[in-house]
């Protein structure tokens, strides 16, 4: 039964194993074991992260295609939720309609960007998508009357999932069951099934072609498999799952802007995560995310006391101060490049091999 | 190089320019657009010629050159800034005397950052695309934010000397004195390039290592200290580029470096990853479509180059002057 859940891909280290199964217990319970307003929140932009980067990954890790565009269609997908609920008002309809017209406008894109630019060499199709994301966050922000401009847009949803909404009386384990923690818990489950149907993904036929053109582009065409055909679906695969995911967070914010879900700060943030978590993995992308955001939401702290320890040395509390926590990470990432190319998740399953 | 030159992609330059006349109205608007294109095309050409150069020679594509760019501008306004009673005067000389030792310690500074960049980021991933793209990226992180520490995350004006105000009158058309610094400062680059790669033993040396790098070190040169030197010569244009761009915008941010990549990537590509010809074309063209549109439809300024790229794209998948590598 978890064989066929995890598609045969199992977790192959004891250590991963346990972790993951941290993650998910975590996050399963996070508003009963984690209360208050701000883990909550923390918890849900793990959850997006997590589909986020794991889409990043089919296309990153398996397929070994750089794309900047990624956030692009993450952007689409909230921009979708966010546009037809504003629009069309606070209903479940808008919101589908919002999912099916992002997800429409994600395939054309990815597909059209992908015919274009993924038959020649690697390195071009990275620039293009940098280029069209450019061009595309430029789009968004001129828009205004219709996307918001750099104000962005706040919109009601159905009352099921709106926090003034509340099914019971008392509260449940010290936590008031309302429209939020609904919300979360549709938001769990859409990453449970998301991560799930991408580990299906990577792990049929299909992906182990993808492999294949990873490793060997030119032995793959020989065999016979057609390598665009094959890397333009990864591609259009990877946006859908991006574009749902953009849609998880601004069904959560019930806000969205350019800043929010198409900055160039996000894409570096998933290229980070990828590469820490694990290229390739899926696993690693889910484990990647739980580090990043956290750091990423209390890591400042830390650095907040040691920047004011050696406040008697200003060039070094410069460098320790809570706003260039990114140089850090940085400095990690490349170092992971170089010393752990397969991440955190390649590193414990070498460990477990031995 | 057996072949007769290509000159259609040089035509396109005019063609553009022809193209703009009839829709800009008046002969004066034109003649400042142009100009003003040419000289964007210019400085923008300097800020690229340097990722060409990597690119083209050495096939290291860097996602952090925009980090250099936004150093050497960086350093350059602490120069202006110490120069203070230079650049304040009205006098030509005295200003160039000022300008030229900030765009020289900025070549010095972005060139000493180009080699210690190379040796611990960019040396261990030759020949690995994929790593390569990873590794800058996380250079152009680790640059920006030390950027950062240092000057400070705020916006800092970097104002043009006094005497390269204003604008020189042509026949009823605008021309500012900064633009024409910017176009001759250009030329000088291209032609030092074409010149060096060209016409000195060392530019030869270069070539050949690129064709076959084994062949050329058994006949005992030093292929590897050229490449670097390449790759250290490469990060002083973007310093001078740098310099030329913040002058040019006359603010500096810290993200300036990031903003800049786009541009310029658009600007290789269609000259070909790695032609310097190719590359001055897609510059003055870039920067005439981005004066023309901005002009005649203001809202598509932005997405002028992505326009030219897409049009280049259909026309030559390969950009103007593709470099043909096996690799």
């Amino acid at each position: 039964m978890l064989k066929r859940l995890l598609s045969n891909d199992m977790p192959r280290s004891r250590v991963l194993a346990l972790l993951l199964l941290a993650v998910l217990l975590g996050l399963a319970f996070a508003p009963f074991i984690f209360p208050g307003v701000k883990a909550l929140s923390v918890a849900a932009k793990i959850l997006v992260f997590i589909v986020l980067v794991a889409s990043f990954d089919l296309l990153l890790g398996y397929t070994g295609i750089v794309s900047f565009a990624h956030t692009m269609f993450f952007g689409i997908g909230a921009y979708g939720i966010a546009i037809s609920a504003s629009r069309l008002g606070a209903g479940w309809d808008a919101l589908f309609i919002g999912l099916g017209a992002s997800l429409a406008v994600s395939l054309v894109l990815a597909l059209a960007i992908g015919l274009f630019s993924l038959r020649v060499r690697a390195i071009f199709f990275a620039m293009i998508t940098l280029a069209v994301a450019s061009a595309f966050q430029t789009l968004a922000s001129q828009l205004s009357d219709f996307t918001g401009g750099e104000d962005g847009l706040t919109f009601k949803l159905p009352e099921l999932i709106s926090p003034s909404f509340e099914f019971a009386d008392e509260p449940f384990l010290g936590v008031s069951l309302d429209g939020r923690l609904l919300c979360y818990y549709l938001l769990f489950v859409a990453a449970v099934v998301l991560v799930l149907a991408l580990l299906r993904i990577v792990n049929s036929p299909f992906g182990r072609v993808l492999q294949a053109i990873r490793e060997n582009e030119f032995r793959a065409e020989a065999i016979g498999y057609r390598v665009v055909v094959y890397r333009t679906t990864a591609a259009v695969l990877s946006a859908l799952f991006a574009t749902l995911a953009g849609a998880m967070l601004a069904i959560w914010l019930r806000y969205n802007g350019p800043d929010t879900s198409l900055s160039f700060e996000i894409m570096v943030d998933v290229l980070l995560i990828v590469v820490i978590g694990g290229m390739g993995t899926i696993y690693g992308a889910a484990l990647g995310a739980v580090l990043f955001v956290i750091a990423q939401s209390y890591l400042q702290d830390l650095l907040k006391l040691g920047s004011e320890a050696a406040s008697g040395l200003p060039w070094l509390a410069a460098l320790l101060s809570p706003d260039r926590w990114l140089l850090w990470l940085g400095v990690l990432f490349v170092l992971s490049v170089y010393y752990f190319p397969t991440g955190i998740v390649g590193k414990l399953r070498a460990r477990a091999l031995r | 190089m057996k072949t007769d030159f290509d000159w259609t992609p040089l035509a396109l330059v005019p063609v553009l320019a022809l193209i703009a006349l009839p829709l800009t109205g008046s002969l004066s608007t034109w003649l400042t657009l142009t100009v003003a294109g040419l000289a964007m095309g210019m400085i923008i050409f300097i800020i690229a010629s340097g990722l060409t150069l990597i690119f083209g020679l050495m096939d290291v594509l860097n996602f952090g050159h925009g980090v250099f760019i936004a150093l050497g501008a960086f350093v350059a306004s602490s120069v202006l800034g110490l120069m203070g009673d230079w650049t304040g005067s009205g006098e030509l000389w005295r200003n160039l005397v000022a300008v030229f030792p900030a765009m020289l310690v900025a070549m010095l500074v972005a060139g000493a950052v180009g080699l210690a960049f190379e040796r611990f980021i960019v040396r261990p991933v030759y020949g690995q695309h994929l790593k390569q793209i990873l590794i800058t990226m996380g250079g152009m992180i680790i640059g920006e934010e030390l950027i950062k520490v240092i000057w400070g995350p705020a916006q800092i004006p970097l104002p043009l000397p006094e005497a390269l105000r204003g604008s020189v009158f042509v026949a009823d058309a605008a021309i500012s004195k900064y633009r024409l610094l910017a176009v001759a400062v250009g030329l000088v680059v291209f032609g030092l390039l074409a010149w060096t790669l060209g016409r000195t033993k060392i530019g030869l040396l270069i070539r050949a290592g690129v064709q076959d790098r084994e062949m050329v070190e058994s006949l005992g040169y030093r292929i590897g200290r050229l490449f670097v030197g390449v790759f250290v010569v490469g990060s002083a244009l973007a310093g001078l580029g740098g310099v030329m761009w913040g002058l040019f915008q006359q603010n500096l941010i810290p993200q300036m470096g990031a903003q800049v990549n786009v541009l310029i990537f658009i600007v290789i590509i269609i000259g070909g990853l790695g032609s310097t010809g190719g590359a001055l074309i897609g510059a003055l063209l870039v920067g005439l479509m981005t004066n023309y549109i901005g002009f005649l439809v203001p809202t598509l300024t932005q997405f002028a180059s992505i326009f030219l790229m897409v049009a280049v794209l259909l026309w030559r998948p390969q950009g103007v002057y593709p470099v043909a590598s096996s690799r």
